[in-house]
């Protein structure tokens, strides 16, 4: 198709899976132990990249609203459950919240991105939309784990002043806000460093991706540039949303802490 | 329960005793120290000021009951060593009494109405609890001084150098203990600026539980002058406190009147399950 690109067969990716074998000697040689993992992550790299291209050439293929809709949602679900499982602290509760506030924040998100700035039509364009969801979960999913680890850590590491501050008459936001903020800000901080260092210290995979394609770099970050900010509005929405989830979940109307709620999460499960 | 009643707690103004009956009816309020005389509250003509109906409290995920239906009041005037072994439910007894944790079962009322959701902070205002080790916010004791003005129901009240130097004064410290870090703070310096941060925003009730237990000496004899300081003072209606103590001797010096509980009961009143 494009005269610039190189595609690459499987004797190629042959080639590229024998420089494992730099690790798996390093390994032998310092006494690592990690050969099995290498293999282990090895096989898995190849066969889950190959079996999800031959779902997406398929989704791509076939290019019906449901089947994009179908792969949307299963993309959403597993980001929502890989968000709770973070941290050692959980709640009753913590895996609604984690799913609630990655699905609407990136939904919202996306909704714009489609509709309104990049315009796709049909909006369900897979080369677009599905990409484009993917890079916004990715990075929703580290904000709001990072957030729901925070605040819930916060909330117990600062017990005694929240207590404290309910006791001298605070209302149940005067006695969160503190946890709250450090939440929030923990859940923001990864992305507003990626968009700071972005093209400097960072090609995202995106970017490179394109121009590997063979499209021009100037629009390659105008794309960018438009994912830097969906991520950037989605995992602040999310993060916001997963911290006052939890700050409702934990505090009473009556303006108690519900620390009862709050649980070490079982070795079985983290 | 709590937050049932529409009426509006009357937390200032006169004292409407619409549930005087309360006493009649329930005679379970905490009993003397001696169990066969009758309870006597400092005086009979004080208005009640904190009146608990068969509160209870279970643990909340086992269900364990942490203490059995209490009922008591607190009058003005009452100075309560609230007694008792360990584990007998003599803080989650002053937790309840707090609000700080929703009670099982029972009503809580201040001074004739029953504690809504809507006033309970009002309530939290009056009724100011202080535990065995301070809590301290970041930053200097006066941070910790000033952090109350800056709560919503504090908004009538200005933080007041004034003040908060004579409480120092009387605890023996100067202005020098305003700008310490609350960090580095020692327990009993801790409990003094704890104790401070309530009494400058002037509570009717104190609910004190074991406050000089974990204490050296000096700072446990500053605390006890401290709150008998501020139960002197004159106020409309008179002050109260409760205070559990593992100290027979400081029971007995602190206290007129006693309740004595054990096994999450009121041991020497009667009250009905």
């Amino acid at each position: 198709m494009n005269p610039n690109y190189m595609d690459l067969s499987y004797g190629d990716l042959a080639l590229a899976a024998a420089l494992i074998a730099i690790n798996g000697v390093l390994s032998l040689w310092l006494k690592l132990g990690l050969e099995r993992k290498l293999l282990w992550a090895s096989v898995r790299t190849v066969v889950q990249l190959l079996l999800v291209g031959h779902i997406l050439a398929w989704v791509f293929r076939f290019d019906r609203w449901y089947v994009v809709l179908a792969l949307m949602v299963v993309m959403t679900v597993i980001a929502g459950l890989a968000a709770s499982k973070r941290g050692n602290r959980t709640y009753l509760g913590m895996r609604t919240d984690a799913m609630a506030s990655i699905s609407l924040s990136s939904w919202l998100v996306m909704g714009l991105a489609l509709f309104v700035i990049i315009r796709i039509r049909p909006w369900y364009t897979p080369q677009y939309a599905i990409p484009i969801l993917g890079m916004i979960l990715g990075n929703t999913l580290t904000g709001v784990s990072l957030g729901l680890e925070r605040m819930t850590e916060e909330l117990i590491a600062r017990r005694e002043q929240v207590d404290l501050l309910l006791s001298l008459g605070a209302t149940r936001w005067e006695a969160a806000r503190l946890p709250a903020v450090q939440a929030v800000r923990a859940g923001m901080i990864p992305t507003l460093n990626a968009m700071s260092v972005v093209g400097v210290v960072s090609l995202p995979g995106m970017m490179t991706g394109q121009v590997l394609a063979g499209q021009s770099p100037l629009q390659a970050v105008r794309y960018q540039i438009v994912v830097m900010f969906l991520i950037a509005a989605a995992s602040a929405l999310g993060t916001t949303m997963a911290v006052m989830a939890t700050y409702w979940r934990l505090f009473s109307p009556d303006h108690r802490l519900r620390s009862e709620r709050l649980q070490v999460r079982s070795a079985s499960q983290s | 329960m709590l937050g049932q009643s529409a009426a509006d707690a009357v937390l200032s103004g006169s004292f409407p005793l619409k549930r005087q009956t309360v006493s009649t009816i329930a005679p379970t309020i905490a009993s003397a120290s001696s169990p066969s005389s009758r309870p006597t509250p400092s005086s009979d003509t004080h208005p009640v000021l904190i009146d608990a109906v068969h509160i209870t409290r279970r643990a909340p995920l086992s269900g364990k009951t942490l203490l059995q239906p209490v009922s008591l009041q607190v009058r003005g005037g009452d100075k309560m060593a609230v007694v008792g072994p360990s584990g007998a439910g003599k803080s989650v007894l002053l937790r309840l009494l707090a609000s700080l944790d929703a009670a099982d079962g029972g009503t809580l009322s201040w001074r004739g109405a029953p504690v809504t959701r809507g006033d309970i902070l009002r309530y939290r205002r009056q009724v100011a609890y202080l535990k065995q080790r301070a809590a301290m916010l970041d930053g200097s004791v006066e941070d910790n001084l000033r952090a109350p003005f800056a709560l919503q129901v504090y908004r009538d009240l200005r933080y007041r150098e004034d003040t908060v130097l004579a409480l120092l004064h009387a605890a023996g410290r100067d202005a020098s203990f305003l700008h310490k870090s609350a960090s580095e703070l020692s327990g009993g310096e801790a409990q003094i600026a704890a104790l401070v941060r309530v009494l400058q925003l002037e509570p009717t009730v104190l609910l004190l539980d074991e406050p000089t237990a974990s204490l050296d000496p000096a700072s446990a004899v500053t605390v006890e002058a401290m709150v008998a300081r501020w139960y002197a003072e004159p106020a409309q209606p008179a002050r109260a406190y409760a205070w559990v103590s593992h100290d027979p001797a400081q029971a007995a010096r602190i206290a007129n009147r006693t309740l004595q509980l054990r096994a999450g009961t009121v041991e020497t009143g009667e009250h009905a399950a």
